[in-house]
C-alpha cells in the first residue's frame, strides 16, 4: 500500500486498521462486510444515527455468520431508509409500529424457535422516542421474559423525526420545539429524564452496554459480545444529530466523543445487572467544550453565560464520572 | 368427540388442533379462561412445538403475533373490550401487513363505565380495521369457525376476528362436538406465509408508502374481503363435507320464507330470537330471522336476497352508534338500497342487560304493527332516565351520571339477569 501509514487517527487515541492483525480489524474494514444499510438512503449529512446503525448491523451480521433479522420502531432510521422501492436494508427487516419494536422482536424471534431455526437471531431497533418513552414498555417486558432479541437504541436525545420534540432522553437545559430556549430558565427542565441503561440493568438482563459512535470499534466489539450471549441484550449508542442538535454535520464524531471525555455519556457494560467494564477518560474535557459546539444549548453561552446551569450540567458529569470510576 | 365443556375450553380445543406455533396470552375477561386453557395445553407438550408467551399487554400481545407472524409462524391471541381497544394501533397494522393472524374476541362492552359483561361494542369498533369478523352463534360453531378462521386467513394472507358472545358463550357449559386431528390436518393445510422473514430472502415489510400507492393498497385490502364473500361459503361448504355440520358461512336464514317481518342479529342471541319466532309462527306471524355470521366483510348481496321480499327488518344490535343509533343496520339499509320497506333499529343487551324472550316478543309485535321508532333501546328505564334528565337540567354540580342512576336503581346485582 501507498498510503502513508499513521498510528493514531487525528485526535483520537484509535489505532489505525493497518496496524492491527487481520482478525482484529474492524468490521467495516473487512471487503466482506455486509453493508447491511445500503448506501443512498435519504439520512441527513453527518446522521449519528446512521452510521451506529451501519456499524452495528454489519457488526451483527458478522457475528451471525448473516443470520439476522431486524425490527425497526417507527422514527428517522425507518423513514430514511426505506421509502420503497429504495429499500436500504440488505437484511430481512420488518416496522411495525412506533412503540411495538421490542414485542415484534420477541415474535421473531418466538418464531424462530417455533420452526427450529435456532441459528437466526433477532435485532430490535429504535430511538430514543420509540425505546424510552413510548416503547418503553414493550421493552420492559420483553426483558423481564429474557426474550432473544438485542435491543439497540440509537440516543439522539429528542424526537428528531417529527421535528425535535422533548423526549425522556433529552438532557437538561437542551432546547427542543417542546422546550423552547424562552423564559426565565430556557430549555429542558432540569431532574427530569430516565437512564434507559441503568433500567435495563435492573432488569438483571445478561448483558447491557452503552457505546458512542465515537468510539466505532469499541461498538462494533460491544455488538459482537452481545451476539455471542442467549436472552435479552440492550446497547444503548449515543448517536449526535446535527439537525436537532444545531451542531456542524462535520462535528458529529468530535461531538459524540466529547460526550464521552466529559463525562456525560459513561461508556460500559454489564453483566446479569452488575458493571463489568467501563472506558476510562483519557482526557478529561469540561462539559463546557461538549456544550457549546451544539446550538440547542446556546442560550446558556453568549454574553451573559448561565454559570449556575452550567455548573449542574459538569456537576452531573462529575457524578458520572465517580459513580463509574472513569478517571481510574 | 362429543363432550360438555365450556366455550371457552372448546374453542382453545380447537386453537390446538389448528396446531399453532405462536400464542401469546395477556389476561382480560371474559377471554382469559381460552388462553389458560392454551396455556397448560403448550405446558404438558399437547401442542407440539408450539411457543407460548405470557406478555405485559394487550398491545405487546398482538405485536408479538404480528412478529411471529410475519416470520412464518402460525400466530393466535384472544382479548376482549379494552384489551381490543389498547391493541389497536396493532389491529390496524396486523391488516396492513396482510399478516394471517387468528383472534378471539370474547365480546364485552367497553368503559367507561367499567362493565365486564357481553356487548358487541369491542369487536364492532374494530370494523373497519382491515379483519375480517365472523361472530358466532353457539359453541359448537365458536369452535368450528376458528378452524375455518385459518385457512381463511391464510388462504387471503388476512387477519380474521372470530367474535363470541362473552360469557353467554365463553363462560357457558354445553355440548360441543370437538374434530379429530386428522379432519382438522385434511382441512387445514400447513401455514405456507406469501410474505416471511427470512436471511436466505431478505425482504423489507412495512416500509414507507405514499400517496403514489397508499390507494391501491388499501383498494387490494378491500378487494381481499370481496374475495372472502366468496370465500367464506366455500370454506363452510367444505367444512361440512368434512365434519358433516352447517358452521360459518356469511348469514343464516331461519323461517325466512314468507315473512313479513324479518329479525335481523348478530351472535348469541339469535338463539332466543328464533325462539320467538318459532312461539309468533304459531301463533300465525309471518316472521322469520337472519343471522349475519361474517360481519366483515359485510353480505350485502346475500342480505338484500334474503330481505328484499320483507316488509320489515328489525335490526337487532349489541352496539350503539352514539349520536347515530345502529351500525348493523347502516349495511342492512345499505343491502336495501333501492327497496322500500320499514327498517328498524333496535339496541339491546348493552353491558349484558338480558334480552329477554317476552321482551322480544313485545318488541315484534310493536313491529309488526309498525309501531316502532325508527331507533329503540329494549327494556330502556324510562323512568331513570327522566329522573337524571330532570335532574341535570335543575342541578350543575349533578355529580358523575352513572353513579348517580346506580345510586336512584338502589340494590342492581338481582337486575343484571
Amino acid at each position: 500500500m501507498d498510503q502513508p501509514v499513521k498510528f493514531y487517527q487525528t485526535g483520537t487515541f484509535t489505532v489505525g486498521n493497518r496496524l492491527l492483525g487481520e482478525g482484529q480489524r474492524s468490521v467495516q474494514a473487512d471487503m466482506e462486510r455486509t453493508n447491511s444499510l445500503n448506501s443512498g438512503h435519504r439520512a441527513c449529512q453527518g446522521c449519528g444515527e446512521a452510521l451506529g446503525a451501519r456499524y452495528a448491523i454489519d457488526a451483527a451480521m458478522r457475528a451471525t455468520g448473516n443470520r439476522l433479522i431486524a425490527v425497526n420502531a417507527t422514527g428517522c432510521l425507518e423513514v430514511f431508509s426505506t421509502p420503497y422501492p429504495e429499500t436500504s436494508w440488505q437484511i430481512p427487516w420488518l416496522h411495525s409500529l412506533f412503540g411495538n419494536a421490542a414485542a415484534v422482536a420477541s415474535g421473531v424471534a418466538a418464531a424462530q424457535r417455533a420452526l427450529g431455526r435456532k441459528d437466526v437471531r433477532v435485532i430490535a431497533q429504535g430511538g430514543d422516542g420509540g425505546t424510552t418513552d413510548i416503547g418503553f414498555g414493550c421493552l420492559s417486558g420483553m426483558f423481564e421474559r429474557n426474550d432473544d432479541v438485542l435491543y439497540i437504541c440509537y440516543d439522539n436525545e429528542a424526537y428528531m423525526n417529527t421535528g425535535v420534540q422533548r423526549s425522556s432522553a433529552t438532557p437538561p437545559a437542551a432546547r427542543t420545539a417542546t422546550t423552547p430556549a424562552v423564559g426565565a430558565l430556557p430549555g429542558n427542565v432540569f431532574g427530569t429524564g430516565k437512564n434507559l441503561p441503568r433500567i435495563a440493568m435492573a432488569h438483571r438482563i445478561p448483558y447491557v452496554a452503552t457505546a458512542s459512535v465515537a468510539s466505532l470499534r469499541d461498538l462494533e466489539r460491544k455488538v459482537t459480545d452481545a451476539m455471542a450471549i442467549e436472552g435479552s441484550r440492550y446497547i444503548h449508542i449515543h448517536v449526535p444529530c446535527p439537525l436537532g442538535w444545531g451542531s456542524a454535520p462535520e462535528n458529529t464524531i468530535k461531538v459524540a466523543r466529547l460526550a464521552v471525555e466529559s463525562g456525560l455519556f459513561p461508556l460500559f457494560e454489564a453483566r446479569h445487572g452488575e458493571v463489568t467494564s467501563r472506558t476510562p477518560i483519557r482526557r478529561r474535557v469540561p462539559v463546557t467544550e461538549y456544550l457549546e459546539l451544539q446550538k440547542r444549548f446556546a442560550h446558556l453561552f453568549g454574553k451573559s453565560p448561565d454559570v449556575e446551569r452550567i455548573a449542574h450540567i459538569q456537576a452531573i458529569a462529575d457524578r458520572n464520572i465517580a459513580e463509574f470510576g472513569l478517571l481510574s | 368427540m362429543l363432550k360438555q365443556t365450556e366455550g371457552s375450553r372448546a374453542v382453545a380445543e380447537a386453537i390446538a388442533l389448528c396446531r399453532p406455533q405462536v400464542i401469546c396470552a395477556y389476561p382480560i375477561t371474559p377471554q382469559t379462561h381460552i388462553v389458560e386453557a392454551l396455556g397448560e395445553m403448550v405446558k404438558e407438550g399437547g401442542i407440539a412445538g408450539c411457543e407460548f408467551i405470557n406478555v405485559e399487554s394487550e398491545f405487546a400481545a398482538l405485536s408479538v403475533a404480528i412478529g411471529a407472524s410475519a416470520a412464518g409462524a402460525r400466530s393466535y391471541t384472544a382479548t376482549s373490550s379494552q384489551g381490543l381497544l389498547f391493541m389497536a394501533e396493532a389491529v390496524y397494522n396486523a391488516a396492513g401487513l396482510g399478516l394471517p393472524i387468528v383472534m378471539t374476541i370474547g365480546n364485552r362492552a367497553i368503559g367507561a363505565p367499567i362493565n365486564i359483561w357481553n356487548d358487541h361494542s369491542d369487536s364492532m369498533s374494530m370494523r373497519d380495521a382491515g379483519w375480517i369478523q365472523l361472530y358466532a352463534e353457539t359453541n359448537q360453531e365458536a369452535l368450528d369457525l376458528h378452524i375455518q378462521a385459518f385457512r381463511l386467513a391464510e388462504e387471503l394472507s388476512c387477519p380474521v376476528m372470530v367474535c363470541m358472545d362473552g360469557f353467554i358463550l365463553t363462560h357457558a357449559y354445553d355440548r360441543v362436538d370437538v374434530p379429530l386431528q386428522r379432519d382438522v390436518d385434511a382441512y387445514l393445510p400447513p401455514f405456507e406465509p406469501r410474505q416471511m422473514l427470512d436471511p436466505a430472502e431478505p425482504v423489507s415489510i412495512g416500509a414507507m408508502v405514499g400517496p403514489e400507492a397508499f390507494t391501491e393498497v388499501r383498494y387490494l385490502s378491500h378487494h381481499k374481503q370481496l374475495r372472502a364473500l366468496r370465500l367464506i361459503p366455500d370454506l363452510a361448504e367444505a367444512f361440512r363435507a368434512r365434519f358433516g355440520r352447517d358452521s360459518g358461512g356469511l348469514i343464516r336464514s331461519y323461517r325466512t320464507e314468507d315473512a313479513e317481518t324479518i329479525v335481523v342479529a348478530l351472535g348469541s342471541v339469535n338463539g332466543t330470537v328464533q325462539e320467538v319466532v318459532d312461539e309468533m309462527r304459531a301463533d300465525g306471524s309471518r316472521i322469520g330471522s337472519v343471522s349475519i355470521c361474517s360481519f366483515r366483510p359485510f353480505p350485502l348481496a346475500a342480505l338484500r336476497e334474503t330481505l328484499q321480499a320483507a316488509r320489515r327488518v328489525v335490526v337487532l344490535e349489541k352496539c350503539l352508534a352514539v349520536g347515530l343509533g345502529g351500525i348493523v343496520s347502516d349495511g342492512v339499509r345499505k343491502s336495501l338500497s333501492g327497496i322500500v320497506l320499514n327498517g328498524y333499529t333496535v339496541i339491546a343487551g348493552l353491558g349484558g342487560r338480558a334480552i329477554t324472550r317476552q321482551s322480544l316478543r313485545r318488541l315484534f309485535e310493536d313491529a309488526q304493527r309498525d309501531e316502532l321508532d325508527q331507533v329503540t333501546f329494549l327494556d330502556l328505564n324510562a323512568d331513570l332516565v327522566s329522573h337524571a334528565l330532570d335532574r341535570e337540567s335543575a342541578t350543575r354540580r349533578t355529580g358523575p351520571t352513572a353513579e348517580a342512576l346506580l345510586r336512584r336503581l338502589g340494590t342492581v346485582a338481582s337486575r343484571i339477569g
